[in-house]
C-alpha cells in the first residue's frame, strides 16, 4: 500500500516544528513502527536526517512509544499501544497525520520524542512504599483477597506512557497519578503510607504544570492500558480525605 | 488554617469548589423552576407576584440569595480560572482528528458557562434589578393579601411578547441543558463519588436533569409569547 505521511519535525524544544509530507510504501503485515523503519531507512539512504520515535520492547509493555496518530494518542486501536497497531488497519492511498504528545509538561526534546521525566518526578515523589531492604518477603505471607489483587492489578497495569495527558484536552496527568496512588493504596503495603503519599503525588503532579481534570473521560477512552476513571474517584477522595485527617 | 488554602489552591481543590458549587446551583434550579411555574398560572399574576414579594422579602432567602449570586460568580471565576490553566497546560493541538470520550458537552464547558453567565446578565438585569433597585414596577393589590406588592408579573408577561428575548431564553436554556450534560455526573466523579453500583443512576438523573429542567424553563417565555 501507497501511504502518504505527515509528520511532526521539531529539531528541539527551543526550536519551532512543523509537518513534514512523506511518501512511503508498506505493506499489511507491518506494524506501524515497522512502517517508520523503512521511512527512516529510505531517509537514511538519502542522506537525510531520520524521524526521531521512541521504542522499545515494540510488545505493547514498556509505554516507550508515545506518538499522536490521526489525532488519537497510539492510534486508531482501543486499549493498544502504538507499537501494537498494524497497517492493516490502514488502507491504500492514506494520509496519516503523525505528531508527538502535546502538552506543555512533555516538551519535545526531537520530532516525535517527547520528555516524560514528569511522570518520574511524581513517582519519586510518593509512589513508592518504605521498607527495609532484606531478604524478600514470602509472596503469601500477607493475604489479599482476590478481587482486591485484582483491582490492585488493573491500576498497576499503567505503563505510564502518557497517552493519558495527550488525550486530554486540559493536558491533566490526573489517570496516571490516579492508577499509581490506586495501586498501592489497595495493598496493605501500600496503604499504611496512603495519605502521605497522596498529598505528596498531588502535589508534585500540580508543580509539574499538568492541567486540571475536568471529567471528560477521554484519558479512560485513549489508555492503552484501559485504566478506569474509578481510580480518579478514588485519588480525589482519599485526597480530600487525607486533607481533612492528615496531622 | 494553611492546609485550607493548601486544598482550596490545589487542582483537586479547585475542582471541588467547582463540584460544590455546582452542586448547589443545581438544587436552587429545582426552587426556581418549581416558583416560576406560577407563571403558568391563568391568575393576573396573583399567586406569582405574592410568591415573588414573599422571596424578596423574607430574610431567609434574602441571606440564601447572597449565597446564591456569590455561588454563580465563585463557580464562574473558578470555572475561568480553570479554563485558562487547561489551556496553557494543553501547549498546542492536535491538528488532525479527535480523541475518543470526551463528548462535546466535556470540552466546551467554559464556552457554555459563558453563554448561560450571559444569559443570566440579561435575564436579572430584565427582572431582577427593576424589582430589587427601581420603583419601575407598579403596585397592585390582591383580597385577601396583606398590602401592595410589586407587578412582575405583568413586567415579564409583555418582555415574553418580545421574540428575541424569547429567542435570549430558549438559547440560555439549551446551553443550560449542555452544561448540566456534563456538570451534573462531573460533580460527583470530582467529589469521589464513582462507584458501578450508583454511578448509572446519577448518569441517568443527570440526563433527566438536563433535559427537563431547561425545558421546563424553555415552556414560561413560550407559554407567555403565544399567549396560551
Amino acid at each position: 500500500m501507497k501511504l502518504t505521511l505527515h509528520i511532526w519535525r521539531q529539531r528541539s524544544s527551543k526550536e519551532k516544528g512543523s509537518f513534514e509530507t512523506y511518501a512511503v510504501t508498506a505493506n499489511e503485515h507491518m506494524s506501524f513502527l515497522e512502517m517508520l523503519d523503512v521511512l527512516n531507512q529510505e531517509l537514511i539512504e538519502a542522506k537525510k536526517e531520520p524521524v526521531a520515535f521512541e521504542h522499545d520492547c515494540r510488545e505493547g509493555i514498556c509505554g516507550a512509544c508515545s506518538m499522536v496518530i490521526n489525532g488519537r494518542p497510539h492510534g486508531p486501536v482501543k486499549g493498544t499501544t502504538t507499537c501494537q497497531v498494524h497497517m492493516r488497519h490502514y488502507k491504500d492511498g492514506d494520509h496519516i497525520w503523525i505528531e508527538p504528545f502535546r502538552a506543555q509538561s512533555f516538551p519535545v526534546i526531537r520530532d516525535l520524542v517527547v520528555d516524560r521525566s514528569s511522570f518520574d518526578r511524581i513517582i519519586q515523589s510518593g509512589g513508592f512504599i518504605s521498607v527495609n531492604t532484606g531478604q524478600a518477603v514470602d509472596a503469601n505471607s500477607i493475604p489479599i483477597e482476590k478481587d482486591q489483587a485484582g483491582e490492585a492489578m488493573d491500576a498497576a497495569s499503567c505503563i505510564g506512557c502518557g497517552a493519558c495527558v495527550a488525550a486530554c484536552p486540559n493536558g491533566s496527568a490526573m489517570l496516571f497519578t490516579a492508577a499509581k496512588v490506586s495501586h498501592l493504596a489497595l495493598m496493605p503495603q501500600g496503604a499504611i503510607e496512603n495519605e502521605r503519599r497522596v498529598q505528596a503525588m498531588v502535589e508534585q503532579m500540580d508543580k509539574e504544570g499538568f492541567g486540571k481534570c475536568s471529567n471528560t473521560y477521554a484519558c479512560e477512552a485513549e489508555c492503552p492500558k484501559e485504566i478506569s476513571v474509578l481510580h480518579i474517584a478514588r485519588l480525589n477522595r482519599s485526597y480530600f480525605k487525607s486533607m481533612l485527617t492528615s496531622k | 488554617m494553611k492546609w485550607i488554602t493548601k486544598l482550596l489552591t490545589s487542582s483537586l481543590g479547585q475542582k471541588l469548589i467547582m463540584s460544590l458549587t455546582g452542586i448547589f446551583l443545581i438544587l436552587f434550579l429545582i426552587v426556581h423552576l418549581v416558583g416560576n411555574l406560577q407563571l403558568l398560572a391563568h391568575d393576573n399574576g396573583e399567586s406569582f407576584n405574592i410568591y415573588a414579594a414573599f422571596m424578596s422579602h423574607n430574610p431567609f432567602i434574602r441571606v440564601i440569595s447572597i449565597g446564591l449570586y456569590a455561588f454563580i460568580l465563585l463557580h464562574s471565576i473558578q470555572g475561568i480560572a480553570l479554563w485558562l490553566t487547561n489551556r496553557k497546560a494543553k501547549g498546542g493541538h492536535s491538528s488532525k482528528g479527535k480523541v475518543a470520550g470526551a463528548d462535546w458537552s466535556s470540552r466546551n464547558m467554559a464556552l457554555l458557562g459563558v453563554l448561560i453567565f450571559a444569559f443570566l446578565c440579561i435575564h436579572m438585569g430584565d427582572f431582577w434589578v427593576k424589582m430589587r433597585f427601581t420603583d419601575s414596577l407598579p403596585l397592585v393589590n390582591y383580597p385577601g393579601h396583606e398590602g401592595a406588592v410589586e407587578d412582575i408579573f405583568s413586567r415579564v408577561h409583555v418582555a415574553f411578547q418580545n421574540i428575541w428575548i424569547v429567542i435570549i431564553y430558549v438559547v440560555g436554556v439549551i446551553a443550560l441543558a449542555f452544561h448540566l450534560v456534563h456538570g451534573f455526573q462531573s460533580a460527583f466523579q470530582t467529589l469521589g463519588l464513582n462507584h458501578k453500583k450508583y454511578t448509572p443512576l446519577i448518569k441517568g438523573i443527570g440526563w433527566l436533569y438536563a433535559i427537563l429542567f431547561p425545558l421546563g424553563f424553555a415552556i414560561l417565555p413560550l407559554y407567555h409569547y403565544f399567549n396560551l
